[in-house]
């Protein structure tokens, strides 16, 4: 599908999302809630057939986090951008898509390592690179008087 | 044969049972500081639990407060041994946003630099995989022809490894004179050389034997863990960016993506053998036609990337590098992310080598093809 | 003191006289047993050295290297250094190791190696023991070093030690078999198990010429089962180096490791100097049937030469096999043994005894 039709696609099968071009990848934009279900439905659906994360990363913006995953369908060699904010900042949560793309599992634990994101029903939530009670380093607000320094 | 297992495991003095190993963070064959902790009963691996971190060097965060020329600087140290395409994987990204054309030289430049990366990797990879195996002797034999290729590196770069010769718009500077000469020479020397490697591993009988039919990743698995790059062409899983999303010279060349439908470690390895005769081939097809021209654009002093989300995909030596920036407008980046293709990989190596002998589990890790730096970040 | 460098046996019973003549009985067997324990102790440390410099060149020579160039005139010195440098270094042993079986380990290991090599014969009057169970006592001392390294491997108790030990009694048992199985083929056709007389048979024609194709299969099976016996590429699971670090010697520093690492050397040489004296001849010259200017110019070369330079034309075979090929998987190193060696051993031995029957050799 080229992203004239992904974007119609996607309009249309969820109505409920907010659907853009971006500067390169149709973005959509899903609620929290939503989050689990739409991924599901897009690497499900036999159009939309995204089987493939090629990307998984988390932000802090500001305000919120937000997670965005980078699909590609192998199939129909289309590729695509799913968003999602978390309500709250300092205790932020999402549902995991571990148990759609197996590699999502660890992506998630480098977010949740990193960024402090919590993954409801990951089979195994750990931190990945960081010991235990390290702090959030891509989090805006982390300070580190002694390894970083502010020029 | 049931029986005397069931006697043996009820009986008080003769109990077996499964015993943990931790190879690494030191060990001969994880190439760097990779930690799995192997649950072992005898031989047989029933679980693989990589730990990762050790060499975690925070380069997300650091690029976060440093401007995008510096950002390509970071890169290389990542995966040092396909350091170019890391490098221009950044250039691209922050030409794409900036929407500045390169000159043609800049592109033949770029993509020769690519596939000698990839041929030195490769190499390497060559040389490492029959060291885990015992034979000590193909380490001699890759390195031996790498070393021509870091020396074109030094020549026109000033660096062996980490060559940073990539700026966005362009090239740091014009190639060496003898570039195209010295190149055109490797070409011609490496043809001869590569029968060798074949001769004296991939006709092996023992070395066929350790690695047919092992660690076996269907093609279902390699898209469901991310498995990409040689690894994952291995199992038929069509994954050549140089292909699928061409950038750079490479729409201007013609050669093959290596697939193999085997998903074991013979698989892994002949896809990356075969690798290098195409890399030669696409060397081939440029190094004649470099085209006369500027080796750079003109860029700003301070480089202002517009407000949006960036994101580049490169084929690395390894699989598929990805750099999403997401810009503010700043001078520096408000988020990279790189998608590293180790860190995919790595994961599936449990998948891979379940079942399998600890022998088994050295050679897979050793197909997989790790550099843990690209693993840490 | 005649000396004479064709037969050795007009020195050593010399040295005998004169012993027994000038101390009493007592006295004089005790110097003997000095004097030989010296001379085999110097021995093995200087071959040993000897076969470590010559492995480190060989292989650099399949390597497209040159190996140790810079201690003494092409690196000759590197492996004394290396040696002086082993017995500098501390002793570190693992908290929870067993003491008594940790340290007892290399000594049985190199205690082995040393009673094997008593009943070598260099050149003729040059053996210290003369059995007329000769090789059976051989095969029988060459498998207690395999204690030693079960004992290393569980006393270490570091779990790459103990994987190490357990594969390699895995596997130094299974080809014990293939190794006694093809000494017994040459035994059947040299009708003696005593080194002397085997060497003295083949004074026409060496076994392996005289027993052309069993003889030639025993070769090669004992070539392979020896190599397998050393722990040695491509069959060293043991202490593979990409896998269990170091093996069953991972723990083990300074002078008992190079206990270890000797006693590799010194059956390397035991293997080369049983294949040599079993199907080459030993210190026989080579002979063709009736070429008489031929043996001659060949009987001009010393026995102590021959049998030299025959075995490290074996130990050079047996480093290229290490330079040359992957390691294999324990489970195929089995399979190969049981699956394939051995039943070819026990059909090569009825061949011969055919052979023998039908007096269809040389």
């Amino acid at each position: 599908m080229t992203n004239e039709e992904l974007i119609a696609y996607l309009t249309t099968s969820f109505p409920q999302t907010e659907v853009i071009l971006g500067s390169q990848y149709v973005e959509m934009t899903v609620s929290e809630a939503q989050y689990h279900s739409v991924a599901l439905q897009l690497k499900e659906s036999k159009d939309s057939s995204f089987d493939y994360l090629f990307c998984l990363s988390g932000v802090d913006y500001a305000e919120n986090m937000g997670v965005i995953c980078h699909l590609e369908s192998i199939k129909h060699r289309h590729a695509m951008v799913l968003k999602v904010r978390t309500a709250d900042r300092i205790n932020p949560s999402l549902d995991t898509i571990s148990d759609i793309w197996i590699t999502a599992k660890y992506h998630e634990r480098e977010i949740f390592d990193l960024l402090g994101i919590k993954f409801n029903n990951h089979t195994d939530l750990r931190r990945l690179f960081l010991e235990d009670g390290w702090g959030f380093p891509l989090r805006k607000d982390y300070v580190d008087e002694i390894r970083i320094v502010e020029r | 044969m049931s029986e005397i297992r069931e006697i043996i495991l009820n009986s008080d003095r003769l109990a077996t049972d499964e015993y943990l190993v931790n190879m690494g963070p030191q060990h001969p064959s994880t190439h760097g500081v990779l930690r799995m902790l192997v649950r072992l009963e005898g031989e047989k691996v029933l679980n693989i639990e990589p730990h990762i971190g050790y060499i975690h060097s925070g380069i997300e965060k650091m690029c976060e407060a440093i401007s995008y020329p510096q950002i390509i600087h970071l890169t290389d140290r990542m995966d040092y041994l396909s350091a170019h395409m890391n490098n221009e994987a950044v250039a691209l990204c922050v030409e794409k946003a900036l929407q500045v054309e390169v000159p043609d030289r800049v592109n033949y430049i770029r993509t020769i630099m690519d596939e000698l990366s990839r041929l030195a990797s490769h190499q390497l990879w060559w040389c490492v995989m029959g060291m885990d195996l015992g034979a000590l002797t193909t380490f001699f034999y890759g390195l031996r022809d790498r070393e021509k290729i870091l020396d074109i590196f030094e020549e026109t770069c000033g660096a062996r490894l980490t060559v940073n010769y990539n700026l966005p718009g362009g090239v740091m500077f014009d190639i060496h004179p003898n570039f195209q000469k010295r190149v055109k020479d490797f070409v011609k020397y490496f043809r001869t050389k590569l029968p060798e490697y074949d001769q004296l591993l991939s006709g092996n009988v023992i070395f066929r034997e350790r690695t047919s039919g092992i660690g076996y990743l269907s093609p279902a698995d390699a898209i469901e863990y991310g498995v990409t790059g040689p690894s994952g062409r291995a199992s038929g899983f069509s994954c050549d960016l140089r292909k699928h999303q061409p950038y750079s010279a490479y729409p201007l060349v013609k050669f093959n993506e290596i697939l193999d439908h085997r998903c074991d470690t013979l698989a892994r390895y002949e896809v990356r053998i075969k690798e290098m005769y195409e890399s030669l081939s696409i060397i081939d097809q440029l190094i004649d036609n470099i085209p006369e021209g500027e080796y750079a654009v003109k860029m700003k002093g301070v480089i202002k990337l517009p407000e949006g989300e960036f994101f580049q995909r490169v084929e690395t030596a390894r699989g598929e590098f990805g750099v999403f920036v997401i810009s503010d407008g700043k001078k520096n980046p408000y988020r990279v992310k790189f998608r590293s293709p180790g860190f995919s990989n790595l994961f599936a190596l449990n998948k891979m080598a379940k079942g399998h002998k600890i022998a088994d589990l050295v050679a897979i890790m050793s197909t997989l093809d790790l550099v843990i730096p690209d693993i840490d970040r | 003191m005649a000396f004479n460098i064709y037969d050795f046996s007009n020195l050593t019973h010399t040295i005998h006289v004169g012993l027994q003549e000038s101390f009493s009985p007592f006295m004089a067997t005790t110097l003997e047993w000095v004097i030989v324990g010296t001379a085999y102790l110097l021995f093995v440390a200087l071959f040993g050295l000897l076969l470590v410099y010559a492995e480190r060149k060989v292989c650099a020579a399949f390597q497209q290297r040159l190996g140790p160039m810079r201690v003494g005139y092409w690196g000759l010195l590197q492996t004394i250094a290396d040696f002086i440098k082993l017995l500098m270094k501390e002793l570190i042993m693992p908290r929870k190791a067993d003491r008594f079986l940790y340290n007892l380990a290399p000594f049985i290991v190199i205690i082995a190696s040393f009673l094997a090599i008593a009943v070598i014969p260099f050149a003729p009057g040059l053996q210290s023991l003369d059995f007329d169970i000769g090789i059976f006592y051989l095969t029988a001392v060459s498998s207690v070093g395999v204690i030693g390294i079960l004992l290393a491997g569980w006393s270490s108790n570091n779990k790459y030690s103990l994987i190490g030990a357990m594969r390699s009694g895995a596997q130094i048992l299974s080809y014990e078999l293939s190794v006694s199985l093809s000494l017994l083929t040459m035994i059947v056709f040299a009708g003696s198990m005593q080194f002397s007389t085997i060497v003295e048979q083949q004074r026409g024609a060496w076994f392996i010429f005289s027993g052309h194709v069993p003889a030639i299969i025993a070769f090669i099976v004992f070539l392979i089962a020896g190599t397998a016996e050393t722990n040695r590429g491509p069959f060293d699971l043991a202490e593979a180096e990409s896998e269990l670090t170091a093996g069953f010697h991972t723990e083990y520093s300074g002078i008992k490791f190079a206990f270890f690492f000797l006693a590799e050397y010194i059956n390397l040489f035991i293997i080369s100097a049983v294949a040599t004296t079993v199907f080459l001849g030993g210190w026989m010259p080579l002979h063709f049937g009736n070429l008489e200017s031929f043996n001659h110019a060949m009987d001009f070369i010393p026995p102590i030469v021959w049998f030299f330079m025959k075995v490290w034309v074996v130990i050079f075979i047996i480093m290229w096999f290490k330079w040359t090929f992957p390691r294999l998987r324990v489970d195929q190193i089995l399979t190969l043994e049981w699956k394939y060696l051995l039943p070819i051993n026990l059909v090569n031995i009825l061949l011969m005894a055919l052979v023998v029957l039908t007096k269809f050799h040389f």
